[in-house]
């Protein structure tokens, strides 16, 4: 049976969904990575995610246009995010305690929603596969990946572009040293709170559109609580990924991948016990997390409050 | 150069600069009151203050970060309002803080980009930016490295990537604060040069200090803060030294004066030559030798910072010293654990009282026993004997007349007085051989501190070998019967009471010896 896991078309098929299950953890961990060189640890992603994931799911079954879908999750995961940062940089909430306030809103409102406004199971015609012109013809490597829906591509896309904006650009530059040494930002005139507004604005859309491209793009319908602790997991994979957008991507495709081959796993009846096969991506977090974190490598304002004195 | 580089700053025009009645107010402080202070260009002017004088205050209004609740501020004769550091580099105020602003993890090329518009925006400009910096460090001989991260560099490295920062934004006036607290000697000489090519230049530069010879030998003007008031400005070469210290640190006296001669004994305790660390990286001492006898209180006198937490920690087994020996009672104690040597008989007064000395959530009976709680009678096999704790703290309370509506009163309620008198009861009611009280009075009101006095006279009639350490000067005066002065980690000298003066040891403070005279060549 275990033999079975070895074929060609198996393991084409484990690598190919593991770079579709990527996504989602790519657009919230690359979002919540600039929240965090910025100083900011947003622990509501999960929330964003769930509540971004409805509202995606319910204005396209309602318009039929993916793309207003995903506008729409960008749109609620700002309005989230701007919450976010105007609690925490101007009240100055503990940014963990807060982050979990917002994963339970984020939770309660879209079963709310999906209860009031949807009722029942339901499906939705969602993100179609692209095959990519003449790349998507060759074997094997086509079918891994150039046979993916227009949110894979933009996902993976966003990994050099979140790299080249931190390292490249004066926004990024600020970012990285508002994340380190906020007074020294201060003192150069610089504002502190607009840098943190943005980044955490900015990482609540990317969650929006990472629980979007749960609802309209990899499964198609809407459940309570579909993230299932995703955002968590993008969260740890932040801190995996020694806070740079490389490091991301190959944590998100490590997850993925082990998420993969569980649900492969059980596709294929293979006798390990379905509970145990899902559990693995979770335990798999805690493992690397504790064995490989690099220890005090994060930013070094990272949760703390700026204010200026005076 | 200059056209490959659209976007640096020309150095902003400057004339003259002048602070008109500033008032500042924090809760509970007048940390500037009605202060006028002026600077031309190519002058380095200094402000000279003991820690606490509002020369900081000061500067961090010049330069945008403190809001001033009076007065005003002229550039170039044209009033002006300063109310960020972007309003203050637009003025053409450059401030090197004496916690430098850096980012560690960005390079000297990325911290000097840092806010500043790019020539190729978004991007960021980092190869031009690069340039410019090697030509501002060539021309002042600063050489940096643009590239190397600010983790790798030296401190005195670090505070020039701040002057080259400074300049590149086009700042005509420098504010250095404390600039040389953080420096080896060699690095002040080096950090003077600069300095003085820069004036030449026609910049002007503040020059924040309490060091004398330092002022003396760099500045065209000095002002001299008190108590956030201006005592008087003049031009270097018209005041002496002398006048200087005393006007540093007041003349006026306020305490009464111990008149009892000293019934002094045997060496209770004693550094010899002792080293060890500080929190800040640098040497906290260096070679301290002090004796303090039975029966007598050694005041030891300093600006805030030269090593006197470093030296109470270093005799009672808190910090580990680096070389050289603690006694105790004739013993070696060097090495060994506090609660050895508090067992000894030493008693420590902190100067943090509510952070090193209490715990604000417990009771008063509770913080009564901190030290001997784990002993009979205050416990027996393990179990808190509360009944026993609870007489005991009645007992003190009366004693030590402090002031509090229960004995279940939580130690962060009290008031600072009651609180020092808790942590006076505490440690004196062991009985104990020596004392060490680190800023005892600080904070408290006249009734409180004469009360703090009082009891401290009762222990040296008693016997018991004290060490003193303040800052405020009158305090030493009345109380001590000889002074130790120490000043970066040394003790400068010691003087017995009866010939020691102000003058001297405000000299001494600030680290000249009385009778050595320093010159500033463009004196003479």
């Amino acid at each position: 049976m275990i033999s079975d896991l070895l074929s060609a078309t198996v393991i084409i098929g484990i690598i190919s969904s593991g770079i579709r299950l990527a996504t989602p953890y790519l657009f919230a961990s690359i979002g919540e990575m600039f929240g965090q060189r910025s100083g900011v640890l947003n622990l509501g992603v999960e929330g964003q995610m769930l509540l971004g994931s409805f509202v995606a799911f319910y204005v396209t079954l309602e318009t039929n246009n993916v793309w207003l879908g995903v506008l729409a999750a960008m749109g609620v995961g700002a309005l989230m995010g701007l919450a976010m940062a105007f609690i925490t940089i101007n009240l100055h909430a503990t940014q963990g305690i807060s982050g979990i306030g917002f994963y339970l809103f984020g939770m309660g409102m879209s079963n709310l929603l999906f209860q009031k406004l949807v009722g029942t199971v339901e499906g939705v015609k969602g993100f179609q596969k692209i095959s990519v012109p003449l790349l998507g013809k060759i074997p094997v490597i086509g079918e891994i990946f150039f046979n993916h829906n227009a949110l894979v591509y933009l996902a993976f896309l966003l990994v050099p572009v979140a790299w080249f904006v931190l390292n490249k650009t004066t926004l990024g530059l600020k970012i990285r040293a508002v994340g380190e040494n906020p007074e020294a930002v201060d003192s150069l005139g610089v504002s502190v709170a607009g840098i943190r507004y943005l980044t955490v604005i900015m990482g609540g859309v990317f969650s929006g559109i990472a629980g979007a491209s749960l609802s309209i793009a990899l499964l198609n319908v809407f459940q309570q609580n579909m993230t299932a602790g995703q955002g968590f997991i993008a969260v740890a994979l932040v801190y995996f990924g020694g806070w740079k957008p490389f490091g991301i991507l190959g944590g998100a495709l490590l997850f993925s991948m082990i998420n993969a081959l569980q649900l492969w796993i059980q596709v294929l009846g293979i006798p390990i016990p379905a509970e145990l096969a899902v559990m693995m991506p979770y335990i798999l977090t805690i493992l690397v997390l504790t064995l490989s974190v690099s220890k005090g490598q994060g930013p070094s304002a990272l949760t703390k409050v700026f204010e200026r004195e005076g | 150069m200059q056209k490959n580089s659209p976007v640096i700053n020309e150095k902003v025009a400057f004339e003259t600069l002048e602070m008109r009645g500033i008032t500042k107010r924090f809760p509970g402080v007048l940390a500037n009151d009605n202060v006028n202070f002026d600077l031309r260009a190519g002058e380095v002017h200094a402000l000279l203050g003991e820690n606490g004088a509002g020369k900081s205050t000061l500067m961090k209004i010049l330069y945008g970060m403190y809001h001033p609740d009076e007065g005003e501020i002229l550039v170039n004769g044209e009033p002006v309002k300063i109310n960020s550091p972007t309003a203050a580099i637009q003025q053409g105020i450059g401030m090197i803080h004496q916690h430098f602003m850096l980012v560690p993890t960005l390079t000297v090329a990325e911290n000097v980009a840092l806010g500043l518009p790019s020539s190729r925006k978004p991007l960021t400009d980092l190869d031009r930016v690069s340039e410019r910096v090697i030509a501002l460090a060539d021309k002042y001989n600063l050489s940096i490295d643009p590239s190397a991260y600010i983790w790798q560099l030296s401190v005195g490295q670090q505070q020039r990537v701040e002057i080259i920062k400074a300049l590149y934004r086009g700042a005509a006036i420098l504010l250095l604060d404390e600039p040389t607290a953080v420096l080896t000697p060699q690095e002040v000489d080096e950090l003077f040069a600069i300095m003085r090519q820069m004036q030449s230049d026609g910049y002007g530069l503040v020059f924040i200090s309490h060091k004398l010879h330092e002022v003396i030998a760099i500045s065209e003007r000095v002002t001299v803060l008190r108590d956030g008031r201006n005592v008087g400005t003049r031009p270097t070469c018209d005041v002496t030294q002398n006048t200087l210290a005393n006007w540093m640190v007041g003349r006026e006296i306020e305490f009464i004066k111990s008149t009892e001669k000293p019934q002094v004994g045997e060496v209770r305790f004693a550094l010899e030559d002792v080293s060890c660390g500080s929190d800040r990286g640098v040497e906290g001492l260096r070679g301290v030798n002090l004796a303090v006898h039975s029966g007598e209180i050694v005041g030891l006198a300093g600006v805030s910072g030269n090593g006197q937490l470093e030296l109470a920690e270093a005799l009672t087994g808190i910090r580990p010293i680096t070389s050289g020996r603690i006694i105790l009672e004739g013993q070696d104690m060097t090495g060994r654990k506090p609660s050895v040597i508090t067992e000894k008989g030493l008693s420590y007064i902190p100067e943090e009282r509510m952070k090193d000395g209490m715990i604000r959530n417990f009771n008063i009976s509770e913080n009564l026993v901190l030290r001997e709680h784990h002993k009979m009678p205050f416990s027996k096999h393990g179990f808190l004997q509360m009944s026993y704790i609870n007489e005991h703290a009645d007992r003190l309370i009366e004693q030590y007349r402090i002031k509090t509506p229960s004995k279940k009163t939580l130690a962060k309620s009290l008031s600072g007085g009651n609180i020092q008198k808790v942590l006076l009861a505490r440690e004196l009611s062991r009985e104990p051989r020596a004392i060490v009280a680190a800023q005892p009075t600080r904070g408290l009101d006249i009734g409180a501190s004469e009360y703090v006095h009082e009891q401290l006279l009762m222990e040296r009639k008693k016997g018991t070998a004290i060490l003193l350490i303040s800052e405020d000067l009158d305090e030493i005066l009345a109380l001590a019967d000889r002074i130790a002065v120490i000043y970066e980690g040394k003790i400068m000298d010691i003087l017995p009471r009866e010939t020691a003066t102000k003058e001297d040891i405000g000299l001494l403070m600030a680290g000249v010896h009385p009778g050595e005279t320093i010159r500033n060549e463009k004196c003479d």
